[in-house]
């Protein structure tokens, strides 16, 4: 981007892109790190869900925020990494999109805009740029469908059918391992992320508060309204008390079978 | 150095915000006021960075003034702000930025940063060197949060006037970078009210 001097396009991208520093200044500040995001295609679409807490070494920034920014009208990414970062080079990468748009008459492929984001942050490699987002898409014309692609800054562009990112991943992946086939209904695979969300939170300290949906297909991305996982936490726990409960008054005789089971219980 | 924002529509649809002269500086007001009648920019962190900052907004707000004939929304300057702060994203200003003002349609916006240009719209916050002290009592508060069964009753300004002082008193006993002084800046409609209201001097 910053040395080719006969690309016309990058040019206009170089004037508010941040210089680097040869020396890197350590911060005297955390930054906002620590997520849950995922993203998976499915028969009816590609379904983006995401925690909101904003943490800063050990406090809350934020615990309303945004991780799922909409790029355009069939294009969403999710973020992870650095609060800044992610916000800032959405928008880069919304405006260059849209300067693709006016000037060729059509909308950048997801494949393209992953291309263009993933050289974009190429410059900035090796100093402390922490980007890494999932873009999820429709694409249009030839190729039409959904389509996912893992961008990071650290070089890395994957395609795939099922991303997880963040310090919550490992945990939501588990859940969407178990559950995420083709063939799932919007409603099947809408529960299967909140869950997936929902596990991860629970057991990852920084991810937590809400839990966004978004779900794109060829009609554009629509939004779920945001859930909060502190009332479904206690519901869990309310149905698990009735279905004790229950299994209770079933079998009242093999009290002793009940108490193993209950010793052996797994949260699911 | 403390400062905190709140704002809400409602009945009184006007936004507060407050800040703490420093303990160094016996009186050095924090609260910028955006060059427009309707927005108040706060800065806490290092003064050297909160001063150059200033100077920077208020060159850019005066240039967008000349350049489109109208002064900055609440909206704009957040945003403008958000890249100014990203352009140093490798050396930072080390300040933490509240934007306090009315948006367009004349209800209260808070827009919080982080020092290099994150940023988001809330109903209230509190940054600098007390924010975590202070932050979950407005969440009570304000935002009515782990309080089972009360009523969300709207915040009327006089209610809001006075938990601002409040909070910063509470701030002042037991933060040490803050004190001396407290100015209140509340917008509403009719134009910025400031108020400063003295805290301890330790």
């Amino acid at each position: 981007v910053g040395t080719d001097g006969s690309c016309r396009w990058m040019s206009a991208t170089r004037v508010d892109l941040p210089f680097t520093s040869s020396q890197v200044v350590p911060l005297p500040f955390p930054m906002a790190h620590g997520t849950t995001t995922l993203a998976f295609m499915f028969q009816g679409g590609v379904l983006a869900a995401a925690d909101t807490r904003s943490s800063c070494s050990g406090l809350v920034a934020c615990p309303a925020s945004q991780k799922i920014l909409p790029i355009h009208s069939h294009l969403v990414g999710t973020t992870s990494g650095t609060s800044a970062d992610c916000a800032l080079w959405k928008r880069i990468l919304s405006r260059e999109l849209r300067l693709y748009q006016l000037r060729y008459g059509r909308r950048l492929s997801t494949r393209g805009a992953a291309k263009l984001l993933s050289h974009m942050l190429h410059p900035f490699k090796g100093t402390e740029l922490c980007v890494a987002a999932t873009l999820c898409g429709w694409d249009g014309g030839d190729f039409s469908g959904p389509s996912l692609f893992y961008v990071c800054s650290d070089g890395t562009r994957l395609e795939g059918s099922l991303f997880s990112v963040g310090s919550g991943s490992p945990y939501a992946y588990s859940i969407l391992d178990q559950g995420v086939r083709w063939g799932l209904t919007v409603e099947e695979a809408t529960s299967i992320a909140r869950e997936a969300v929902y596990r991860a939170t629970h057991r990852d300290a920084y991810s937590g508060n809400f839990v966004d949906v978004y779900h794109v297909t060829s009609k554009g991305w629509t939004r779920r309204t945001r859930e909060d996982l502190k009332e479904e936490y206690y519901r869990e726990k309310e149905k698990r008390r009735l279905e004790r409960e229950r299994r209770d008054t079933l079998h009242p005789a093999n009290t002793e079978n009940v108490t193993i089971q209950r010793a052996l219980m797994q949260p699911i | 150095e403390m400062l905190s924002a709140q704002g809400f529509g409602g009945p009184g649809k006007m936004k507060e915000y407050h800040y703490a002269g420093a303990v160094e500086n016996r009186f050095s007001p924090y609260a910028f006021n955006g060059g427009t009648d309707t927005t108040v920019i706060g800065c806490s962190g290092f003064h050297g960075d909160c001063l150059t900052l200033t100077k920077i907004i208020d060159a850019r707000l005066k240039m967008y003034k000349h350049s489109n004939n109208k002064t900055m929304t609440s909206g704009a300057i957040a945003a403008m702000l958000s890249t100014i702060l990203y352009s140093r994203r490798f050396f930072p200003y080390y300040v933490y930025n509240i934007i306090g003002g009315l948006d367009e349609e004349g209800k209260g916006a808070v827009y919080s940063f982080d020092p290099v240009g994150s940023y988001q719209r809330d109903t209230y916050k509190a940054g600098g060197s007390a924010s975590a002290m202070l932050q979950p009592l407005l969440d009570n508060q304000i935002g009515f949060k782990n309080m089972e069964g009360v009523q969300h009753l709207p915040l009327t300004q006089e209610k809001a006037v006075q938990l601002v002082k409040d909070v910063f008193i509470s701030a002042a006993e037991r933060d040490v970078y803050t004190g001396d002084a407290l100015r209140v800046c509340v917008i509403t409609k009719d134009g910025i009210n400031e108020q400063t209201i003295p805290l301890r001097k330790d």
